[in-house]
């Protein structure tokens, strides 16, 4: 029933592409490069930018955020088990923040990752880049940049990056086995 | 079991503890930022009706409530139309037909929120603190406390010492320790245990000295001296400080890396010595911080009227289509 969609091939170049555009746009600048991942896949994948920026010489600036407690939905389904506690240790008000997803898709994670950011400070921009855009908005965000682009047949579709340690995968199954 | 009400940490299992525990670990980090409100309970109204003076648990609860943007009321005993003769019930069900989603209780008799929540079908209740019943939300604040100082409690030996027969949170810690699985040693002069304190599954000293080694957590409680003084049960404060409180000498005789807890408020030169409640074992501060994460763990869980944690999806992933 799982269908792989993508390799771990696929996975990297698509990681390698997403660092160096991140890498581009920050330009020559002296400044650390702010990543903030989003709890869990977001943050893995954070992680693999952040080691793909810093071999290329550039200074990153790390911070995760767990969206449990900002979801609209926390009435329909409550709070996620496994809460992690958001991780912004360095100041981002005036910053450039780079925020990182797995897979975007309805747009309201993103929604509420903004919202949390705000309760951290003002920063100077936000960017999204994302490593899977799998189409279904329900919201007016989009990625500014995403390394694979992939649109299931319908929403029940469950698109999953599996990050084992050095295998990375993407996979689609029913919803009802995720 | 669904989770309505917090009556007690008896009602719960060891899942939904733990759950608890976990929620309210990640809300800590809440309170440390320079803007210390998230919109979870937003558009949620709490009640809190205090019968029993607390400064606090109540303050708790209400920055608790407020860090997660619900809107927080205060109602004390003094202000309350209980002092005008309404009754209890009354009182509760006036408050209870403005739809608050939760009424947190403080009163002094045990079982107040049991009546209260059979005659209130909508409104979740929280108990914080009925008589010498339970306090559910201090020992949860309490364990995420030991969670931070010692990893996991099982196994661990806890003693508590003091006015254990008037103390909703001794019995709390007793009913946990059996959940849980840690050892409980109860010191304190016989006047202050209740009868057959040993049924509850713990060791029951009468000198402290004895039961110190070993120790791994040393939980003082509060001479309730507003409780004592009409009973002849307590001899004077010098001599109760000299048999009971913990000082530099005791303390040595504990295990190395034994923290010291006190539930607050607590009473400097009686039950613990000043250099010990500021010093490198106490936890005492941690549980004030650790205490409003848990509430907002606690306050979460009742506006979530799904929560149930055998329901809890075991895959991580299963989460709605955000």
């Amino acid at each position: 029933m799982n269908n792989l969609l993508f390799t771990h091939d696929a996975v990297m170049q698509a990681l390698d592409r997403m660092a160096e555009h991140i890498q581009s746009a920050h330009g020559k600048s002296d400044a650390p490069i702010c990543l903030i991942g989003i709890h869990t896949g977001g943050a893995n994948v954070a992680d693999a930018l952040q080691t793909r920026l810093e071999q290329a010489g550039a200074t990153v600036m790390r911070g995760n955020l767990d969206i449990s407690f900002y979801r609209d939905d926390l009435d329909l389904n409550g709070p996620h088990p496994q809460i992690h506690s958001s991780d912004l240790s360095f100041d981002i008000n005036n910053q450039p923040l780079w925020l990182i997803d797995d897979v975007l898709f309805t747009g309201r994670t993103i929604r509420a990752a903004m919202g949390e950011l705000f309760d951290f400070g003002r920063p100077e921009s936000i960017s999204l880049v994302v490593l899977l855009d799998r189409g279904g908005r329900e919201l007016p965000i989009q990625a500014d940049f995403s390394g694979l682009y992939h649109q299931p047949e319908s929403k029940q579709q469950s698109i999953k990056l599996l990050a084992h340690a050095d295998h990375w995968t993407i996979i689609e199954q029913p919803r009802s086995l995720a | 079991m669904k989770l309505q009400h917090l009556f007690g940490i008896a009602q719960l299992n060891k899942e939904q503890i733990h759950y608890l525990i976990n929620m309210g670990d990640a809300f800590i980090e809440l309170s440390k930022r320079p803007i210390k409100k998230a919109p979870t309970l937003r558009g949620k109204t709490i009640i809190n009706l205090f019968f029993e003076n607390s400064t606090r648990t109540r303050t708790s609860f209400e920055i608790a409530g407020k860090r997660l943007s619900a809107d927080v009321i205060n109602i004390s005993a003094s202000t309350s139309a209980t002092s005008k003769g309404e009754t209890l019930l009354d009182t509760a069900q006036t408050l209870a037909a403005m739809q608050p989603h939760v009424l947190v209780i403080r009163h002094s008799l045990a079982g107040t929120c049991e009546f209260l929540a059979e005659h209130l079908r909508e409104t979740a209740i929280v108990n914080a603190g009925d008589g010498a019943h339970e306090h559910p939300t201090q020992i949860l604040t309490d364990l995420l406390t030991l969670k931070h100082s010692i990893g996991d409690v099982a196994g661990k030996t806890m003693t508590i010492v003091g006015d254990i027969s008037h103390s909703r949170v001794a019995r709390s810690h007793l009913l946990a320790a059996k959940i849980l699985g840690y050892h409980v040693r109860v010191v304190a002069p016989k006047t202050l245990l209740p009868s057959k304190v040993e049924n509850y599954g713990c060791e029951v000293f009468h000198d402290f000295d004895a039961a110190i080694a070993g120790s791994d957590i040393l939980y003082m409680l509060r001479v309730q001296t507003e409780r004592l003084t009409s009973n002849c049960c307590f001899p004077s404060i010098r001599e109760y400080h000299e048999a009971y409180g913990l000082n530099k000498k005791r303390l040595a005789r504990a295990n190395a890396d034994c923290v010291v807890m006190h539930p607050g408020p607590m009473n400097r030169g009686v039950e613990i010595a000043s250099d010990i409640a500021d010093g490198a074992h106490s936890r005492i501060l941690n549980q004030v911080e650790h205490g409003v994460a848990v509430r907002m763990a606690v306050l979460t869980a009742m506006c979530d009227l799904r929560f149930n944690a055998h329901d809890l999806p075991s895959n991580p992933d299963k989460r709605g289509t955000l």
